[in-house]
């Protein structure tokens, strides 16, 4: 018999996995759609409007199913996670608070601008109502890692005897050093998530020979930016984050760098899969010195194995959470070496050329989010065993009396019910990139469907 | 300060009942007097704009509950488990249903997620009616102020009550009755035509059914829980609220037989403010009340965060409510009017 932590975790992990498929989107696309409208704005191209358009249906789509695997987030800390939320809810309740009161109102208004008030309002206002969207979700996402960073790198808070955690500085919580890293790296993970798929959706109607105007424009966009963020996704953000992990977390970094014992010039390992009986690395393919050059500048320089701490502080999935990170660091190197090819030979006008670099910018559009997923589940299992790094112990966190067999009870539920909203998805989203950008009113006779409700 | 905070998280829940109400109520309707396509999809361009808006007022309200008193909704989300992961899941289906409905033009697409929102929408208006229910009749909170009840026990209530018992479920029917006709009210403000005359009827015809629903209510409230009658009798001040409520529902009916559909809409409005405000006036001090023991029970001030959390959380609550007010009232007034068949083809 599993217990009832077991489901919980797995529950929530699966639960918010599901979410942050949409919002890493959503947020990529906020922050080009505003480029599109702004280019419309200024050129007063229709082109470009066009373009804008499409994207905000994807985007509209995106955030419709983001908004309702959001709302079980809210509530399961709740549900699922009562202890936790006694305790700490006095220093996150503050930033889940502050999300709901400054972006999700935000949010949730402006789109209505942004699809129903093109016509009513000008396009002025409807530039307005883009950045609007655009600040409301990466507000959204910035309260969100705040509370994260706050369970990874605890600041700003003091302990009374019952064990509650109390807030000494809003301010401090909302300035936490690790956020600063953490935020910037997983911002720019959703816009190469928004690029990637841009690009992705202009190959895919340049390789198939329809809508090419709007093909280059989406390839154009996607890839300059797509180029960019994987560039900054490795350095600085990746790198810093891994720092400030070996600075604050050093027993997370050993494990997910697989290293087990403490040395000096520690090699980075680049393949090979972490033993547990043996505690090692088998068939190893390291750089030597790798590691400690990257994390102390410095090619002697001394870094702790996880031999250097005790058993039961070690994140309890090894093998996983070394996957996940190397999942996502490879991926980082497979990102550069595609996008950042295809923007030289699209500076030198000759991308709309070579197919095959186009048919690797199609074929790599659903891998930013294993990457983002890798990323998180990095992030989250090398917290482990604990819920408020070094305070809390994941076990402490979840409901006293909501017993092992109505949690599997609702994550079959979840898995039944999000399967099901996957499928609509991939549906809608098929459909969507079918109708193509083309304006549907030119000329035809019947009355053509516009309103999206 | 812990009042403050118990009188903003009530509005907010509030405002959400009234606002996402009407939502409710449009779906619980919708299969009956939106018989076309066409006046389908003028029903939801009603509520679309907003709707998603409307359901933020829920999520703030809950995150405002988390943060101002961690122990209450830590104790109350976990003891309500079962019954708030499926209006979670009624939730998302009945938005899903919204947003995909007109995407596609297919004899099956459609009514489906029309069949969909309908009755994931009159669910929720039961399951928001028993959460009410519940909370007035209490729950048995344990001495570290925890509980957990199953869905059903034995169906009177006693002291170890099950969500839904006869009092609950009472209490289920009248949300559900009153936010039909807040929705009938809604949509005929918002249409014209054949739909117009029979979201109007309907609202008509529900404000006297409703009658007989309330007075059985207040009748077996002093029965379920009679503590919520003590703030009354110490601060009569409090029975203006009651007034408010029976002047509102009054003024309802009334603009509602003569044909002032917006004038009856914002009377629904304020009868259901009033009702949840009978409800919080009763219920202050407690968040939680027990049914077995007195002492057991939530307050404000046992299930407070420190007293510099709730200070500092007056300066972005200071600028963030008024923003909120300002989106929402621009919201509505930008998209107020009725939808027009010639609206469907506005946007894109
Ligand atoms: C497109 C996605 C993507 C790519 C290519 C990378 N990352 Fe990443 N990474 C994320 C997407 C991401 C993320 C999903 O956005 C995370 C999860 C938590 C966070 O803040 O960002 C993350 C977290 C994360 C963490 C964990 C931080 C923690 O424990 O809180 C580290 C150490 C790194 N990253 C380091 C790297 C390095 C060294 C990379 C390149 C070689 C890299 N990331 C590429
Ligand atoms: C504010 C943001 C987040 C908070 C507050 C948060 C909090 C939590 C909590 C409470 C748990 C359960 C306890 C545990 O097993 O560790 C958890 C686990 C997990 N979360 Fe997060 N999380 C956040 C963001 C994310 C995101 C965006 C993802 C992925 C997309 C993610 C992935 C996971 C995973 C994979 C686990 C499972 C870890 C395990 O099974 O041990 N988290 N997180
Ligand atoms: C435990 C953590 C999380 C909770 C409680 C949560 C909660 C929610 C809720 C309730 C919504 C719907 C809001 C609405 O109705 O407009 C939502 C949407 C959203 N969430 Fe999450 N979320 C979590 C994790 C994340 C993470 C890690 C991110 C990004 C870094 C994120 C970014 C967003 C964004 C941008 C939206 C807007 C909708 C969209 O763009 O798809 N969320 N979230």
């Amino acid at each position: 018999m599993e217990t009832a932590l077991f489901y919980d975790r797995l529950q929530f992990a699966f639960t918010i996995t599901f979410h942050y498929l949409f919002p890493q989107l959503t947020m990529g696309l906020a922050l080009l759609i505003l480029y599109l409208k702004s280019r419309a704005l200024w050129t007063n191209d229709e082109h470009f409007n066009n373009a804008a358009r499409f994207w905000i249906k994807i985007f509209a789509l995106s955030f419709a199913f983001g908004v309702v695997t959001g709302i079980p987030m809210e509530f399961q800390f709740g549900t699922n996670w009562a202890k936790f939320s006694e305790l700490t809810g006095g220093v996150i309740g503050q930033t889940l608070a502050m999300e709901g009161l400054f972006a999700f109102f935000l949010e949730s208004s402006f789109l209505g601008f942004l699809l129903f008030g093109e016509k009513k309002f000008g396009p002025r206002v409807h530039w307005m109502a883009s950045l609007m969207l655009f600040l409301g979700s990466w507000l959204s996402g910035y309260f969100i890692m705040a509370t994260n960073a706050w369970m990874q790198h605890p600041v700003a808070y003091t302990v009374a005897e019952d064990g509650i955690f109390h807030l000494t500085s809003l301010w401090g919580l909302l300035t936490n050093s690790w956020l600063v890293w953490q935020y910037a790296h997983n911002m720019t993970a959703a816009v190469a998530t928004g690029s990637f798929v841009m690009a992705g959706v202009g190959a895919f109607y340049f390789l198939s020979n329809r809508h090419t105007d709007y093909a280059k424009t989406f390839l154009r966009t996607g890839v300059t930016a797509g180029a960019i963020a994987s560039l900054l996704l490795v350095f600085p953000t990746g790198h810093e984050n891994a720092k400030q992990v070996f600075e604050h977390q050093p027993v997370t970094g050993a494990a997910f760098e697989g290293l087990f014992q403490t040395e000096r010039g520690a090699g980075m390992v680049l393949v090979g899969q972490p033993n547990m009986e043996t505690l090692t690395i088998d068939n190893p393919i390291t750089i030597p010195w790798g590691l400690s050059l990257l994390v102390y500048d410095e090619l002697w320089a001394e870094v702790k194995g996880l031999d250097a701490f005790p058993r039961d502080e070690w994140p309890d999935n090894i093998p996983l959470l070394y996957y996940s990170y190397h999942i996502m660091a490879g991926l980082g190197t497979i990102f550069i070496a595609i996008m950042v090819p295809a923007m030289l030979l699209l500076w030198h006008g000759k991308l709309f050329k070579t197919k095959l670099v186009l048919w690797g910018i199609l074929l790599i559009t659903p891998f930013p989010y294993i990457a983002t997923t890798a990323g998180w589940m990095t992030a989250e299992l090398g917290r482990q065993p604990w819920l408020v790094y070094g305070l809390l112990r994941t076990s402490e966190g979840i409901s006293p009396l909501v017993h092992s067999g109505n949690v599997l009870f609702t994550l079959i539920g979840f898995v039944g019910m999000y399967f099901l909203l996957g499928i609509l998805f991939l549906f809608m989203f098929a459909e969507t990139v079918s109708h193509g950008p083309e304006p549907q009113n030119a000329g035809g006779d019947a009355p053509v469907v516009h309103s999206p409700y | 300060m812990e009042t403050f905070w118990f009188v903003a998280v009530a509005l907010m829940l509030a405002v959400y009942i009234v606002l996402d109400g009407f939502d409710f109520g449009t779906g619980i309707i919708y299969m009956f007097v939106a018989q076309t396509d066409e006046e389908r999809r003028l029903t939801l361009n009603a509520i679309g704009p907003v709707w998603n808006g409307n359901e933020v007022w829920l999520l703030a309200g809950g995150g405002l509950l988390f943060f101002a008193f961690p122990k209450a909704y830590a104790s109350g989300f976990s003891g309500f488990y079962l019954a708030l992961i499926l209006v979670l899941w009624l939730l998302m289906l009945r938005g899903i249903a919204i947003e995909l409905r007109s995407h596609l033009d297919h004899p099956l697409w459609r009514p489906l997620w029309d069949v969909t929102f309908s009755v994931s929408s009159l669910l929720l208006a039961v399951v928001f009616g028993a959460a009410i229910g519940n909370l007035v009749r209490g729950v048995p909170l344990n001495a570290e102020g925890y509980f957990h009840t199953p869905f059903w026990t034995s169906f009177l209530p006693g002291p170890e009550p099950g969500i839904l018992d006869l009092y609950t479920v009472s209490t289920g029917i009248l949300s559900a009755t009153v936010l039909s006709i807040h929705g009938a009210y809604y949509l005929a403000m918002k249409t014209e035509g054949d739909l117009y005359q029979r979201a109007h009827r309907f609202a008509k015809v529900g404000g006297w059914v409703l009658i007989p629903i309330i007075l059985l209510n207040l009748l077996s409230l002093k029965n379920v829980q009679p503590i919520l009658s003590a703030n009354y009798s110490a601060y009569p001040i409090g029975y203006t609220i009651p007034l408010a409520a029976a002047v509102a529902l009054g003024l309802m009916l009334y603009f509602g037989q003569k044909g002032r559909d917006t004038a009856a809409f914002f009377a629904s409005c304020l009868f259901i403010l009033a009702g949840i405000g009978i409800t919080a006036w009763g219920y202050y001090p407690n968040l939680l009340i027990s049914t077995t023991n007195q002492s057991y029970n939530l307050t404000i001030y046992n299930s407070a965060t420190s007293a510099y959390g709730l200070q500092v959380g007056l300066i972005w609550f200071g600028i963030g409510f008024p923003l909120v007010l300002a989106y929402t009232i621009f919201m509505y007034r930008s998209f107020w009017g009725k939808v027009t068949p010639a609206s469907l083809h506005e946007s894109y």
